[in-house]
């Protein structure tokens, strides 16, 4: 298998090395690639679409189209992931193991008629050990908060600075698996439960493909956001800006409901019980 | 409304995939009606498109409303509108055919599975319709992944076969991804026939033949052509049988239809043909792919794995066809990307219901199977035979076609590789056919024994089967009208007669 | 040779992308752990987005984001002129966000295949497994 890497390793870079004889220099100003399509995007996207974040405008507007199918892809990843390894839940285990939180003592509660309340002082636990740790719970979870808020910021912010739907949404994804590491996936998935956070991935998207069928419901071809005018009341520009607007909230939203879904299944096994 | 045949080909399905997942949780029964209303307004705006495109010639649709090449724009003509209305009717009918068989599978994850399944058709037919380079990227992908998932949940050595698959198949797209990129930075477009009319001044250019040569090797990698075909026996063999009758007649078409619009489209003919002298190598390799293909399936110990080898060799009669230069081997290769997905798509089907009944594909489950499922095995018959290639099924059709431009071109090879597969295929079947005809050997020597009664598929399994075994004939018959409408205005001129 | 080296040094870019990707093309095919190959996977994908962010760049030019575009003096901008020199080029920008949301999907998808192999086969090695497998 070695000399067989090796021998498509060669031939293909000697390919690929071949045909670098024909590029254009590096951050040469005057090439093909700079010349042909771009120069409009980046004079005219201003008086278009009135977003100063150029890749913003070209992302959501000009090439929404590809942007509603990247979606989709992280949904679909999100739906494979649960597809192969959620285990249905009927398969709990007999024994449950109980931790007192002050002193560290551990129960073992058995196949039992009655499930014990939530307590405060008692967490559930699945290993024979868990390490407990209070410095790291709390300030993962005094942080949360913040990451969220920065999340809804680079969402919010994405036409005028760097951001868009895609970065807020990891971010938003992360402030809840930050939750699931410090803390065990339990607590994460008693904040945002599996049902939630599985409708909300399709909604996202729903989100972005409804903005465009509105406007073809709407006699405008798909994803032509000059038709919401009519519905916002304002100039077909300042439409487009806030179409550009809507569908990166949309974007957020399934990114960041599939980050967890992802996490959630891949971490835990499909069991769903304490995570890593 | 018609003016939007092609956004709402492609939409419809999406937004009910999302609306399947949502309902999935809420109500599992509701999953299935959603999915057979989205692919029946699919195949309905695929036929309408077809019959506007024999008026139109080219059907143009903006979306967002720019122009190309600063938006993106489809384009349908002939080509895209025939590969379309099979992949519609093919998904539609394998969906009804395989209803029962997916609540035995998969009983608490029937939104998942119906999700992914309207993915993955949203992805081909956004393929087919598509006239951006980069637009097509993400729609492979789209299909790629949710095949690998749909591929994995089988039994035994299923996900390993699919993390083989996810393997070969990424190389494939990020070389297509590849591909796309060097014509990118040579000509600064995207769109497919912005970069063809940029692309003949450049015609000398080696990053413009290290684009074909590596787009060819990345869209070679996800239709299984050999040598890079290792992945697709396993893949397709493991598969549930409700997902290979899905993705064996479809994925690999698709991805030859991607190949022919490369060549007819992007990089025209007189770039490939003239300029570069690939096509007897190429056609070389096809003769190989085909040989191999025949004589691994003679090793192959049971149904599905056999079909697969048969795959790999009818995706060698369609690249060698689109090779050899002349109008007769592009139209059988365009002819056949129809005819293939039928015959594979019934032969399939009916594997699927012997493994409903008999719960396994080994050649001695079959046993007896002419009297246990008559209507199946009539199925398979018709397939088995269109896959020989006997009139007037379809499958004799494209043969000929295919025959007839490799006598033109000289590459005798070729046709006797043809010949020679045709009469391996022969042996395959009729093996099948004898083994379904003897009694399973049962505890007395076959005197007095019970008699075998009929314990045929349920009739939402065997109604659509036998749909595609007649859909073989009349596409036969109708192979005249085909061609001289649909497939002759394909072919542009610079291929020669 | 000065005229190699020359061209050597004005596309090193291109250089690394292909070295990278190499790398990555290696390790899916000839290392036997299926996660090395997941990983090789990765950097297979990651040289290819290298390649691309690196056609958009310009000499001296800025970040696609025009400037003074939000507060008071956003509604002069439509009318002064916007030189295409200054700013980069955004389309690969674009084009590379899709990309990289495309791999981190394939490696979701590709590590789940990976836990269900092992939950099947207690290990993660190729030829433990097609040991396995044969001996059935």
């Amino acid at each position: 298998m070695r000399i067989l890497g090796i021998i498509v390793v060669i031939l293909t870079g000697a390919l690929l090395i071949y045909a670098m004889g024909d590029f254009p220099s590096w951050a040469n100003p005057v090439s093909p690639a700079h010349n042909h399509v771009s120069p409009r995007y980046i004079e005219k996207s201003m008086e278009e679409t009135s977003v100063p974040n150029i890749v913003t405008a070209v992302l959501a507007d000009y090439r929404g189209y590809d942007t509603m199918f990247e979606t989709t892809v992280i949904f679909g990843a999100g739906v494979v992931c649960f597809f192969l390894l959620r285990i249905p839940r009927k398969d709990e285990p007999t024994v449950r193991r109980y931790r007192h939180t002050l002193t560290g003592m551990t129960i073992r509660v058995k196949e039992t008629r009655k499930i014990p309340p939530v307590l405060e002082e008692f967490e559930r636990i699945d290993t024979l050990w868990a390490p407990h740790d209070l410095i790291i719970k709390t300030a993962c979870r005094i942080l949360v908060p913040f990451l969220q808020l920065f999340g809804l910021y680079v969402i919010a912010h994405g036409h005028h600075s760097p951001g868009g739907g895609f970065q807020g949404g990891v971010i938003l994804g992360a402030s809840m698996i930050l939750l699931a590491i410090s803390h065990d996936l339990r607590t994460a998935i008693g904040r945002m439960s599996e049902r939630v956070h599985a409708i909300l991935c399709p909604v996202g998207v729903f989100i972005y493909a409804g903005t465009g069928a509105l406007c073809l419901l709407l006699g405008f071809n798909f994803l032509d956001y000059g038709a919401l005018a009519g519905i916002l009341h304002v100039d077909p520009v300042t439409a487009r800006s806030h179409g550009i607007l809507i569908v990166e909230i949309g974007v957020g939203l399934a990114v960041m409901a599939t980050m967890i879904w992802i996490y959630n299944n891949i971490s835990s096994k499909g069991r769903y019980d304490e995570g890593l | 409304m018609s003016q939007h045949y092609p956004a709402l080909l492609v939409v419809i399905p999406l937004l009910s995939a999302l609306l399947i997942s949502i309902v999935g949780w809420l109500n599992k029964r509701l999953c299935f009606p959603i999915a057979v209303a989205a692919l029946s307004v699919s195949t309905y705006s695929s036929v309408g498109l077809l019959l506007k495109v024999l008026d139109e010639k080219v059907i143009h649709y903006h979306l967002g409303g720019w122009a190309p090449p600063w938006g993106i724009a489809y384009r349908v003509d002939h080509l895209s509108a025939l590969v379309l209305v099979v992949v519609s009717v093919v998904a539609l009918l394998n969906l009804i055919a395989t209803q029962k068989s997916v609540e035995q599978e998969f009983p608490e994850k029937i939104g998942a599975f119906y999700t992914l399944y309207v993915l993955f058709i949203t992805g081909l037919l956004g393929i087919v319709v598509t006239g951006d380079a980069f637009n097509l990227y993400v729609l492979l992908e789209i299909t790629s992944l949710t095949g690998y998932g749909l591929i994995a949940m089988g039994e035994d050595r299923a996900p390993l076969s699919s993390l083989n698959y996810v393997y070969m198949g990424t190389i494939g797209a990020c070389f297509y991804l590849l591909g796309i990129g060097y014509l990118y930075i040579s000509t600064g477009s995207l769109n497919m026939a912005d970069i063809s009319s940029i692309l003949p001044d450049l015609y000398d250019s080696k990053v413009v033949l290290a684009a074909f040569v590596i787009c060819m090797v990345g869209v070679c990698l996800k239709m299984a052509f050999f040598p890079l075909h290792g992945w697709l026996p396993n893949a397709y063999t493991y598969a549930p049988s409700a997902v290979s009758s899905l993705v064996a007649p479809l994925m690999t078409k698709v991805m030859i239809y991607v190949m022919i619009r490369l060549m007819l489209t992007v990089f025209t003919p007189e770039f490939i043909f003239s300029k570069l002298a690939l096509s007897n190598s190429v056609v070389w390799l096809a003769v190989i792919a085909i040989s191999m293909g025949a004589v691994l399936a003679l090793g192959a110990r049971n149904m599905k794995k056999m079909l697969s080898y048969v795959i790999i060799a009818e995706v060698g009669y369609m690249v060698g066809g689109a090779w050899l230069g002349n109008r007769a081997g592009m139209t059988g290769a365009v002819l056949h990307i129809a005819n293939d997905a039928l015959m594979t798509l019934c032969v399939f089907l009916a594997v699927g219901n012997i493994v409903y009944r008999a719960k396994g594909y080994a050649f001695e489950d079959l046993k007896g199977m002419f009297r246990k499922m008559p209507y199946t095995m009539t199925g398979l018959v018709a397939g088995a035979l269109s896959i020989i290639g006997v009139p007037p099924t379809c499958g004799f059709f494209s043969k000929w076609y295919l025959i007839s431009g490799g006598i033109q071109a000289g590459q005798y090879a070729f046709v006797a590789a043809l010949v020679f597969s045709s009469l391996i295929n022969a042996v395959l079947f009729f093996r099948i056919i004898e083994i379904g005809y003897y009694e399973p050997f049962g505890a007395d020597h076959g005197h007095g024994s019970s008699p075998i009664r009929m314990a045929e598929a349920p009739l939402t399994m065997v109604v659509p089967l036998l749909i595609v075994a007649g859909g073989l004939v009349v596409m036969g018959v109708y192979t005249g009208d085909i061609v001289t409408n649909i497939i002759e205005p394909i072919i542009p001129l610079a291929i020669g007669n | 040779m000065s005229d190699l080296i020359s061209s050597i040094v004005d596309n090193y870019n291109y250089l690394i992308y292909v070295t990278l990707m190499m790398i990555g093309l290696y390790a899916m095919i000839a290392k036997k752990n299926l996660v090395k190959k997941i990983v090789g996977m990765n950097i297979f994908q990651t040289a290819i987005i290298l390649f691309y962010v690196s056609i958009g760049a310009k000499k001296d030019a800025t970040i696609p984001i025009i400037q003074h575009g939000h507060g008071e003096g956003a509604h002069e901008i439509t009318s002064s002129v916007i030189e295409a020199v200054e700013y980069i080029n955004p389309l690969p920008h674009v084009l590379m966000l899709t990309a990289i949301v495309v791999s981190v999907a394939t490696l979701g998808v590709a590590l789940a295949l990976a836990i269900k192999i092992y939950n099947q086969y207690e290990t993660l090695e190729e030829d433990e497994i097609l040991a396995q497998i044969r001996e059935k």
